[in-house]
């Protein structure tokens, strides 16, 4: 078998070009193929998503008497209840997206420095109220919350305070209870990032003279970030619309925007009424998750990049 | 052996179609309520002696509300025959269109108060929003109207009214105004809010559900509270220390209507004469809380007569009430919900 015969085709083509031809002639193909594969798919995700989507947008533009008109949207700003509850709403979502934060990620930065056996022990503690429904949970808290309930009688009983504490029924009430539902919403995305920082890197830093708190500071904290962020959006996305533990845990005091719904679907003959509260929602949030992709994507990757 | 096995499938189908013969469409209706104890009630009460005596088959769905019967009738996918709602519910409802037309030839209407007999619905039970107070904090002193209620210097103590009901916490605002029973009706809403708003910053919690409330009353979360009867007869009944009774309270009505485009409509206007009659009507106080909407079920003389002084629509009971006017509520409901929601967020 000559060279020549080997570089030049029957056509007098050179082979690279004919084989770039049949790479991307082959591309097209699989590209076709996976596209076949992911349309079913495709198809439930626009008729399960997309389509009621659109169709709540429609409502949400009609009147009671069925006429087209802004009248769903305008009630928001006529009427200062609901930009109350949009406050709230982001205030609760702000305050238990912290909290989680604060306790999930000394938790999860424990859960990943365990031994392997410790850790998958403890890891069922985090999952196993994951598990339990959130309504039987919320109702635990008002037990233990409330003001004859466990916390109050212990603390009274001890002398600590003479007259019980506003646990329940309220703000403090709320968060509490959203917190303990959403931790392992944070707890878990940040464990599987921080179980895949390279060991050798902190060893690295280690042996370079940091102190383990620099060492933590300049090099683990970095590289968990990613986790974080995504942990951070799945509960900060997940509070805004949240119903049960405020409906239950805020005394009607704390009213969010899904309570609002709730109310708006029964309270008016058209569908619209709630709709345009969803369709609201629905904006803001992903608003949102555009602007914490830009800004937690954007640190994130600063930091690799700065490494 | 196929043949074998064919003739053991007609036999069996034979057995199933015979079986199946008395609940065939034509002579099945669906009735939705609320579910729960009450609907339990309804079953012993109404359900069971109609199905008997007109030897048709009844069979039960629950329902949400007004909501679930607009999805239904709009979506031209009615599946109940006769459902039971709220009355401002079938007083808003009747407006849209949303029920049949109730055929008073058939359907005996005598006995039931006048304000919840329309052209397309009509009356069925009672609750009473109720004022209740936690003995073991009051003694037998403890607020007896709404006023005392009102009066945060005199009964000191934690409180909680309904947030979901804005009706019912208006109509109990108008009385602790101090209106007498039969001038709240129709209610002033600016100056119902206003009362609302003199009290508000002493509401611990504004409850949005029966089981809310009688846990509030009975953990003792508050000291008073506004509750429906049927709860509070059920806190009572368990030993709770709390005291409650029918003076000044709010008689809400709950009724029945035949959804537009029901396929059993007939049948259903049968069953529904018979859920109303004096008769069945003096049942339902044998298993629940809730009085009869019929009047005349007092004078059948099968409700003993040391209950009668419970029963929140017994006639004795019913002078010292108000009760919630559905009509007027069909048309301020909206604006007066606002409002009240827009006074307790703040």
């Amino acid at each position: 078998m000559s060279v020549g015969s080997a570089s030049f085709d029957h056509a007098g083509k050179p082979d690279g070009v004919l084989n770039a031809d049949a790479l991307r002639a082959d591309a097209r193909r699989q590209a076709l193929g996976l596209l076949a594969l992911v349309s079913p798919g495709l198809f439930l995700v626009f008729a399960v998503i997309i389509v009621p989507i659109g169709w709540l947008f429609w409502l949400s533009l009609f009147d009671e008497t069925g006429q087209l008109s802004f009248a769903n949207y305008a009630r928001f700003f006529e009427q200062a209840s609901y930009i109350k509850t949009f406050v709230t709403t982001f205030k609760v979502a702000f305050v238990v997206t912290g909290a989680s934060v604060l306790f999930g990620y000394p938790l999860a930065y424990m859960l990943s420095q365990l031994p392997r056996r410790a850790a998958s022990i403890c890891l069922i503690f985090v999952i196993l109220p994951f598990w339990t429904s959130v309504l039987v949970r919320t109702y635990a808290w008002l037990v233990i919350l409330q003001r004859k309930g466990l916390i109050n009688n212990w603390l009274i009983d001890l002398g600590v305070i003479g007259q019980p504490l506003p646990l329940a029924n309220n703000f403090t009430g709320v968060v509490i209870g959203m917190t303990h539902i959403m931790l392992p919403f944070l707890v878990l995305p940040l464990y599987a990032s921080m179980k895949t920082i390279d060991v050798d890197c902190l060893r690295a830093g280690m042996n370079l003279g940091a102190s383990p708190a620099a060492t933590f500071r300049q090099i683990f904290f970095p590289l968990s970030l990613p986790g974080l962020a995504s942990g951070v959006v799945i509960v900060f996305v997940l509070c805004l619309g949240f119903f049960v533990t405020p409906a239950l845990m805020g005394g009607g005091k704390v009213i969010m925007w899904a309570m609002r719904m709730e109310q708006a679907t029964s309270l008016y003959s058209n569908w619209g009424a709630g709709a345009a509260l969803g369709v609201v929602l629905l904006a803001v949030t992903l608003a949102l998750l555009g602007l914490f992709q830009r800004l937690l994507g954007a640190r994130a990757t600063g930091v690799w990049s700065r490494r | 052996m196929t043949k074998r096995l064919c003739i053991y499938g007609l036999a069996v189908a034979g057995l199933l179609a015979s079986v199946a013969v008395p609940a065939s469409a034509a002579d099945t209706i669906t009735v939705a309520s609320w579910g729960g104890t009450y609907q339990d009630a309804e079953t012993k009460a109404f359900f069971d002696p109609t199905a008997k005596e007109l030897g048709i088959t009844i069979k039960q769905d629950t329902t949400n509300g007004l909501d679930d019967v607009r999805l239904q009738v709009t979506g031209n996918a009615v599946k109940w025959d006769i459902t039971e709602l709220g009355a401002d519910e079938c007083a808003r409802g009747s407006k849209e269109g949303l029920f049949e037309k109730l055929d008073y030839s058939v359907i005996d209407k005598s006995g039931i108060n006048p304000k919840l007999v329309h052209d397309d619905w009509v009356g069925i039970s009672y609750t009473s929003v109720v004022l209740i107070y936690r003995t073991d904090v009051f003694g037998d002193k403890g607020p007896k109207t709404w006023a005392d209620f009102w009066d945060v210097e005199k009964f000191p103590g934690r409180r909680a009214l309904s947030g979901s009901q804005a009706t019912e916490t208006l109509s109990v605002a108008a009385l602790a105004k101090g209106l007498p029973i039969d001038k709240v009706y129709p209610v002033d809403i600016d100056g119902a809010l206003q009362s609302v708003d003199k009290v508000k910053g002493h509401i611990d919690a504004w409850w949005t559900s029966g089981a809310q409330a009688m846990q509030l009353v009975k953990d003792g979360e508050v000291d008073m509270a506004s509750i429906w009867n049927g709860r509070a007869g059920t806190l009572k009944k368990e030993g709770a220390p709390v005291s409650f009774s029918f003076d000044q309270g709010v008689l809400t009505a709950d009724c029945m209507v035949i959804p537009k485009g029901s396929k059993n409509k007939d049948l259903a206007m049968k069953a529904l004469a018979k859920f109303v009659s004096p008769d069945l009507q003096a049942n339902l106080p044998l298993y629940v809380d809730n009085g009869p909407a019929n009047e005349k079920a007092f004078e059948t003389g099968k409700i003993p007569q040391e209950r009668i002084k419970d029963i929140n629509s017994s006639p004795g009971n019913v002078k010292k009430q108000v009760l919630q006017d559905p009509e007027f509520w069909r048309d301020t409901l909206v604006e007066a919900t606002e409002k009240f929601n827009n006074l307790i967020q703040q």
